[in-house]
């Protein structure tokens, strides 16, 4: 078949955007008017077949020898202006084809299990609809070969982000998160933008492979401007992966329905920025401020948002502090420069995350809505294959071996204390202790002890049908196996994404360990650590929610200063918009009142006046006789002869 | 006395033939096969002319003079072509229908529309002041019949007429700064002619000065520039919609097609001259029309104003006497065939028999009953108002900067500035149609298959060539007259 399209699938890379277009588009236009079922088939059919093509790209990537792994595909020129030049073109190296497969992978399973999860919803193709824009967008993203490209896949999530949280948009609240998810990316996206006019103005380019490959020419490392481009893309980053400043947004976008939450609010949109910081590694080694920056914020964020998710009564609010605290994790990666270590938890953090949400909603369904965990508890019995994967995707995001998270996690840790310092570790390590433990509070919380249901819901609780059931599955499988893509021992992973990082990927055992090894004892002992640190946490969890249910109420009393602190998420929120949003909305009503209505608008009505008057006037002379239009035309001509003759 | 047959070349002239030779099959085809529907015809001319561009394509990037060099096939002829072409194809898609619903389905439209091509397209390979004014003639008199198409309607009647009366006053003009140019320089010939002035240093001969006016006045007839102009509004709205489209469009961009070749090839000595009075005209024409465009309640002599105010931006690239700005102009011309006659599309389709709904308030509330309608309609008037991501905001942007370019920074102020006058009646439309109540029922949409088509193709190219400029604009690049 490659023969008959080119040289190889990689020539077929176009393809991969153009499914998911299709099927919005035609679910766009059409899908009112089609049935339900036909509608989903598209929307799966779609992104399933993306991920057919990207799988056959992956493997011809795969034939060629690591050095010469970066295919670019470039179909027209789509800015040309002077020195500027943007350039539709796509790039498939290691990096972007992992992503690619994450984001179709993922991101089928998720649309199969939203075929159950919104069965019955009136607004279903306008669902699918934006469900597939948002995967092309997210695969325009990860495949643009140049910054611009890239910054509209960026613009295209968070549009995608903003249309689902506010799907419901007939709730207040879920146009009001929609509303603030979209304003506190805008002021990411300001900084990204920033960063890629001062990527232009220093390099004159915006393409990747010409930047990259001209900025350890032209930078010296640790330089004002790398600084400066490095600090504003990581702003970008912030915003869109819900970092320290700007996180408040991602737990208001759980008002989306969960499949949305799922592979945009955990898999795959709000990782965009640790995938941008990576692709961009070679600006941010240059830069050792900047990755102390980002190491510090991502190792504080870690920290914070595992507080916050302690307190939290909310089944998906939970997890989304949880996420916001794993995505920590991933920048505190790339902070001390373990790139592939980041991108390694990313991949791992899709598969777990993805499932315990689809597993949140799962239960959501089954209760008819029900999303407090205080109305829940003993649900093993109702849901019992929802039990097992959700137990699954819990271990894996505690870190437990050898569920996926266990690996990822774990070689976080180690590379912040060989690369970074102590002070790193004992973020992450503590962080680590917060997640096994509100994980499992949660899990007993909602599976375990005594039902606290309404009579009336408990009556219909039902275990969820085969097609959301099956996406569990698989994701559950998914999160047992897929740490062993890092095993240090044989580091797939590792050696595949090699060549995008440099040689800078993170300690291996046998491969890429040039820089400098970590002794056998050193890992192996960190193993342990962390496994007990994890332990400690479940062990916690179990005391308090399962041994001694009354003990929580009791702490939370005893310490209520604290309690109410993160039950408020250090009211952030309230801060925030005590301090910007409130001084904004104050000084635009006055600009609005006052400057726009009083002052421009009257300058301007005056001027529409003018013109108006003159209009009239003027049309006075269309008369509709044909002798006045002759007489103009006669008149005009005698002018312009006389003027041309004696005056010109 | 030996008589020497000049050498004449057909293939240069084959697309003018082969429309020929369509418009009179048609016409002999509908007086014989009575019965023949007439929508037949219209598929058959469309085929054609679809069929010409193709043989059009195969001309490309060669410059042959031919017939004792009175015609030219050149690349800014065959640009020209293919915008004659593709307005063309696109008025007999929007027609078929209208001419039925409208009463008027005689087949003798068709011919009348091809003829007119004809005309233009000699107009735009004119190498001769008398090809051009053949060219011109033929195009003119087949649109004279045509404004008076409806001929059980008195507007229609009084277009015509009016039309005509003008036309023929203009014509008079044109011929005797023709018969000053000969008289001279003893040549017709527009090269010969460049050649005589440059050559004799005759920039202020009066006989030449006066014929360039008397030019410029016979050409500022026919594109619509004030103060020549006043015959436009009249005649746009008594004429069927399907011929004022077409109007708007092609004959329109014939007219710059002759005002570019006779001025940048015959007369560039005479330029210190000629661009002061164009600049003064585009200023005129760009002011008036936008002005006077806002107190209008019919929308189609809404258009008609703003096709007068555009025509003064096409000036405005004129007087720049660049290659850049005559490569702006065949974009913008380009441009504005699509956005133009999907307007107009727009307009017919929301027309019936006797209800034609042009005025402005009639669009009340039409984004609610039909939203895919009224999109379509935004897209176009955004267009026209030179708003990205369309087309029209990448032919003024090209426009505007060859300006700048050139050195008439205060003209491209004040371009500008009627840029932003016209935002406020493309808008209204706009705003009618999504923030103003329906003020009555809306009948059924007279749509059909063809004018479906009709506005797809619109619209695809007012969206890719605001997105997608780059190609076209080389393109228009190599085809410029200038080196």
């Amino acid at each position: 078949m490659p023969g008959l399209f080119g040289e190889s699938f990689l020539d077929l890379i176009g393809l991969v955007l153009l499914f998911p277009l299709a099927g919005a588009i035609v679910n766009g236009l059409c899908g009112k008017k089609l049935s339900p079922s036909i509608v989903g088939f598209i929307g799966c059919a779609t992104v399933g077949l993306a991920f057919l093509i990207s799988i056959l790209v992956f493997l011809d990537l795969l034939k060629l020898s690591p050095e010469h792994r970066l295919f670019e595909k470039e179909f027209f020129t789509w800015i040309g202006s002077g020195s500027f030049t943007a350039v539709a073109g796509l790039q498939v190296d290691p990096l972007s084809t992992v992503m690619i497969l994450v984001v179709t992978g993922v991101g089928f399973l998720i649309h199969v299990y939203s075929i159950g999860y919104m069965h019955g919803d009136e607004g279903f193709y306008r669902y699918f609809t934006y469900l597939n824009l948002f995967t092309f967008s997210m695969l325009l993203l990860v495949l643009a070969n140049n910054f611009l490209l890239m910054f509209i896949g960026w613009e295209g999530v968070g549009l995608c982000s903003y249309l689902l949280i506010g799907y419901w948009f007939e709730k207040k609240s879920a146009s009001s998160a929609g509303k603030k998810a979209f304003i506190v990316n805008r002021i990411g996206d300001f900084g990204f933008i920033l960063a890629i006019l001062l990527i232009f103005v220093t390099f004159n380019t915006v393409d990747f492979t010409e930047v990259f490959h001209s900025a350890p020419k032209q930078l010296t490392t640790g330089s004002l401007v790398a600084t400066v481009i490095t600090l504003l893309l990581f702003l970008g980053a912030t915003g869109k992966s819900a970092q320290i400043p700007l996180y408040t947004w991602l737990p208001d976008a759980m008002e989306g329905p969960t499949p949305v939450s799922a592979l945009i609010h955990a898999a795959t949109m709000v990782t965009a920025g640790v995938y941008m910081v990576v692709r961009c590694n070679v600006l941010f080694v240059m830069s050792p401020f900047s990755l102390t920056i980002v190491a510090v914020i991502g190792g504080a964020t870690a920290l914070f948002a595992a507080t916050i998710g302690l307190a939290q009564n909310d089944i998906k609010r939970v997890l989304a502090y949880s996420t916001v605290s794993q995505i920590g994790y991933m920048f505190l990666a790339c902070g001390v420069g373990a790139f592939v270590t980041g991108i390694f938890h990313l991949i791992t953090h899709a598969f777990f995350k993805a499932l315990l949400f689809l597993g949140s909603g799962s239960v959501i369904h089954a209760l008819g809505g029900e999303q407090d965990m205080r109305k829940m508890g003993g649900l093993k019995k109702y849901l019992p294959t929802t039990y097992k994967t959700f137990l699954i995707g819990t271990l894996a995001i505690a870190g437990i071996p050898p569920f996926a998270g266990f690996f990822s996690k774990d070689e976080i840790l180690l590379e912040a204390y060989t690369k970074g310092n102590l002070l790193f570790w004992g973020l992450g390590a503590f962080a680590a202790l917060l997640t096994a433990f509100y994980m499992f509070r949660l899990l007993f919380m909602t599976f375990h002890g005594k039902s606290r249901m309404d009579k009336h819901v408990e009556e219909h609780v039902h275990e969820s049908p085969m097609n959301m059931l099956l996406p569990l599955m698989i994701l559950a499988f998914l999160s047992v196996v897929g740490g062993f893509l890092g095993f240090p021992a044989a580091s797939a992973i590792n050696n595949f994404l090699a060549p995008v990082v440099g040689g800078r990927g993170h300690i291996g055992m046998v491969n890429g360990g040039e820089t400098h090894h970590v002794s056998q004892n050193l890992m192996f002992s960190m193993m342990g650590l962390s496994t007990g640190i994890a332990i400690v946490g479940i062990m916690l969890a179990y005391i308090l929610y399962c041994k001694k249910p009354d003990l929580p109420a009791q702490i939370a009393g005893r310490f209520k200063f604290v309690y109410n602190i993160l039950l408020n998420k250090y009211y952030v929120d309230e801060i925030y918009d005590a301090t910007i949003v409130n001084p904004t909305i104050k000084s635009s009503f006055f600009l609005w009142r006052w400057i726009d209505v009083r002052i421009i608008d009257g300058f301007v009505n005056g001027v529409a006046r003018f013109v108006e008057l003159k209009s009239e006037v003027l049309r006075l002379f269309q008369t509709g006789f044909v002798r006045n239009y002759a007489l103009s035309m006669l008149l005009g001509g005698i002018i312009i002869i006389i003027c041309a003759l004696f005056f010109l | 006395m030996e008589i020497t047959v000049p050498p004449f070349d057909i293939k240069s002239i084959a697309p003018i033939i082969l429309v020929t030779i369509t418009g009179i099959v048609v016409l002999i085809t509908d007086v014989f096969l009575k019965k023949l529907p007439k929508e037949t015809l219209g598929y058959f001319s469309f085929l054609a002319v679809l069929i010409t561009g193709v043989i059009i394509s195969s001309q490309l990037g060669t410059t042959v003079y031919s017939f004792s060099n009175t015609f030219v096939v050149d690349d800014f002829s065959i640009f020209f072509n293919f915008i004659f072409l593709i307005s063309t194809a696109i008025v007999i898609l929007m027609s078929v229908t209208y001419l039925r619903q409208e009463g008027i389905n005689y087949g003798e439209y068709y011919t009348l529309i091809l003829f007119a091509t004809v005309g233009m397209m000699l107009m735009a390979g004119g190498a001769d002041l008398i090809t051009i004014f053949l060219g011109l003639e033929i195009m003119s008199i087949s649109l004279y019949v045509l404004a008076g198409f409806r001929r059980d309607r008195l507007d229609s009647n009084e277009a015509s007429l009016k039309y005509f009366l003008l036309g023929a006053f203009s014509t008079c003009f044109l011929l005797y700064g023709i018969a000053l140019l000969y008289g001279a320089t003893g040549t017709t010939n527009i090269n010969e002619i460049g050649t005589f002035i440059t050559n004799n240093h005759a920039y202020s001969n009066p006989m030449i000065i006066m014929g360039t006016c008397l030019l410029i006045i016979g050409f500022g007839f026919k594109t619509a520039s004030v103060p020549f102009h006043k015959w436009a509004p009249d005649v746009y709205q008594g004429a069927p919609t399907s011929v004022t489209a077409f109007m708007s469009a092609g004959p329109k961009a014939a007219a710059f097609a002759v005002f570019l070749r006779v001025f940048l090839v015959s007369l560039p000595g005479l330029e210190t001259k000629w661009s002061v009075i164009l600049w003064v005209m585009s200023v005129l024409t760009m002011t008036v029309g936008n002005v006077v465009a806002i107190t209008q309640t019919n929308i189609k002599r809404m258009l008609a104003y703003s096709s007068i105010a555009h025509a003064g931006y096409v000036l405005m690239a004129i007087v720049t006497a660049s290659s850049l700005g005559t490569a702006s102009i065949l974009f913008y011309l380009l441009v504005y065939v699509f956005m133009n006659l999907g307007a107009f599309a727009v307009i017919m389709v929301l027309g019936k028999k006797g209800k034609e709904n042009l005025q402005i308030d009639d669009y009340s509330g039409l984004g609610y009953k039909h939203p895919v309608l009224a999109i379509t309609m935004s897209i176009f008037m955004f267009s026209l108002a030179g708003i990205p991501p369309f087309a029209g905001f990448m032919g003024k942007f090209y426009i505007f900067s060859s300006a700048i370019k050139s050195g008439y920074i205060v003209l491209a102020i004040i371009g500008v500035i009627n840029s932003v006058i016209s935002v406020y009646y493309y808008l209204r439309v706009t705003v009618v149609m999504y923030m103003k109540q329906p003020v009555r029922e809306f009948a059924p949409l007279s749509l059909s298959p063809f004018i479906i088509l009709a506005l797809i193709i619109t619209i695809w190219g007012t969206i890719h060539l605001g997105i997608f400029p780059s190609r076209i604009i080389e393109f228009a690049q190599e085809s410029v007259l200038l080196p």
